[in-house]
């Protein structure tokens, strides 16, 4: 991996006027352009076809063993996931980003990498999409609402993109936010919301270096659909589901600790580190039970919560010695 | 036009049940029905309460009678809509385990603030009759101010659950506080 990465040159995007480029889209579908999606995955350049949850992945499948990236639980159904989403971008409820994410350009994409790093830079979704060899993640997702998923993600450690871009002996925390284009995110156009826009969230670096922390660029095997946050977003799985901040457009490598939105809006129901833990409860609600989607109205899956989600064995390390209770 | 106003009525207010029952079984309320039908019932509750609350307003201000004759069986659809709201909640929520419901009530205090409007509107459910309107004469009256704690209560119990966005809460709320302020007015002319 060290020394592939080289400096881009000005790509086109930027010289385009931003409302053109964000009707590239239709431009194309007018043009009959996207007839088959094809393979993208490590063949991929700027001619393949991108198509939100529905272009297809090459991938390793997930490795079984200790390293939690594999669970055998029963995966929730595609169309359940995809149908019951929190991207308040969109709207509050949960069948919001379902119904209006598609507004939202994800092609072209770009990434800026910046902050405490040797080397800092903008990453486009083809080079994301063709760099990385991708494998397949089979996760739990706890919501910090007490409901949870099992999701088959597909990305790469966010470590390999980090170590390209040469953190500084000064970084200590990554910064991240999602995409802030209000024409094409209603949510944000709202006027009794509480969230601060852009979305931001963080890590610390020992965290987002953790081989479980992933970058995914899809799930169930195909690309992102919008509602999920494409064409790129965090899976950070021992973590509350908000950490996993979707549709990513900046990464900044920063000295000190940085603001999170859920933080800044209700410090004391929503800490930096977020970790699942059944035994610290939101202020509003216990954090001991989950309900496990699907669930049916005669069976309702309620189980325990456990520790870290479930990755106690892989992450507790990164947290000896300090007092979960007060590091909420 | 008369006779039918009742029937009508009475088919509309039970219309959000039939979809939530023909969505419980034709699997139309998506991957976490149970939290469908509880937000659902919660918010129709909420509905016919303000519905009810309206009657009387209406009447003094348009000289009609027609809604007086509703405001019966609007309030108890109130009622009907909250016990469904708490039943599903004991079923999906807890499976009808005491130690559970109590952990919850311990637990979410918003859940006991909703409890305690449902608490409130059972005695008046129950003295909804005419027999009963009778009985108790003048008490009656006294007894079914409680609707408006309870409406209070309601409004505390959705607004406390807001994570980020205010919005419907502040709908519900404006709702509320036009119908309170129309009595706390009118009472205070008539006293005059």
């Amino acid at each position: 991996m060290p020394g592939r990465f080289k400096v881009p040159g000005i790509p086109s995007s930027e010289i385009t006027p931003e409302s053109v480029y964000l009707r590239r889209r239709q431009f194309i579908q007018a043009a009959g352009a996207i007839a088959a999606p094809g393979v993208l995955g490590l063949s991929a350049g700027a001619s393949a076809a991108y198509v939100p949850g529905e272009t297809a992945l090459e991938y390793a499948p997930a490795a079984k063993g200790p390293l939690g990236y594999y669970t055998d639980e029963a995966l929730t159904p595609r169309r359940d996931a995809a149908s019951y989403n929190n991207f308040y971008e969109f709207g509050t409820g949960k069948t919001d980003p379902a119904a209006y994410a598609h507004e939202m350009t994800v092609d072209p994409w770009s990434i800026e990498v910046d902050g405490e790093v040797a080397k800092p830079g903008k990453l486009h979704l083809e080079d994301i999409l063709s760099r990385y060899p991708l494998e397949e993640r089979i996760y739990r997702l706890r919501c910090v609402e007490a409901w949870s998923m099992v999701i088959p993600w597909v990305g790469f450690p966010l470590s390999a993109l980090l170590a390209e871009f040469q953190p500084t002996s000064k970084a200590r925390y990554v910064a991240f936010r999602t995409l802030y284009r209000k024409g094409e995110m209603r949510g944000t156009r709202s006027f009794t919301s509480s969230l601060d826009w852009p979305y931001r969230e963080g890590l610390r670096l020992d965290e987002a270096m953790h081989p479980l922390t992933l970058l995914a660029v899809g799930n169930y095997g195909k690309t992102l659909p919008n509602q999920h946050g494409a064409p790129l977003r965090l899976v950070v799985p021992w973590k509350y589901g908000y950490k996993s901040i979707k549709s990513i457009v900046r990464i900044t490598l920063t000295e000190k600790q940085p603001a999170t939105s859920w933080n800044m809006s209700q410090p004391r129901e929503y800490g930096f580190y977020s970790n699942v833990n059944p035994n610290v409860d939101h202020p509003r609600w216990s954090q001991k039970h989950e309900r496990r989607l699907p669930g049916s109205l005669f069976k309702p899956n309620r189980i325990e919560t456990l520790m870290f989600n479930g990755y106690e064995e892989q992450v507790a390390s990164l947290y000896a010695g300090m007092d979960l209770k007060k590091h909420y | 036009m008369n006779k039918l106003l009742k029937p009508a009525v009475f088919a509309a207010s039970l219309m959000p049940f039939a979809w939530l029952l023909y969505g419980a079984f034709a699997g139309g309320l998506g991957p976490d029905p149970a939290k469908t039908v509880i937000l659902q019932t919660g918010e129709w509750a909420l509905r016919f309460l303000l519905l009810t609350l309206a009657v009387s307003p209406l009447r003094r201000i348009s000289g009609w009678y027609w809604p007086m004759r509703l405001r019966r069986m609007l309030g108890l659809f109130a009622f009907f809509y909250a016990c469904v709201h708490l039943a599903s909640f004991c079923q999906f929520y807890t499976g009808w385990d005491a130690g559970r419901l109590l952990e919850e009530l311990a637990e979410r205090p918003y859940i006991t603030v909703g409890a305690l409007a449902w608490v409130l509107l059972l005695p008046l459910a129950i003295t909804s009759t005419h027999a009963m309107q009778r009985r108790l004469g003048r008490n009656w009256r006294r007894l079914h101010r409680l609707v408006y704690p309870a409406l209070l209560l309601a409004c505390v119990h959705l607004a406390w659950q807001v994570r980020s966005d205010y919005g419907e809460a502040l709908v519900y709320g404006v709702f509320a506080a036009l119908l309170l302020g129309y009595r706390w007015f009118a009472g205070r002319r008539s006293r005059q």
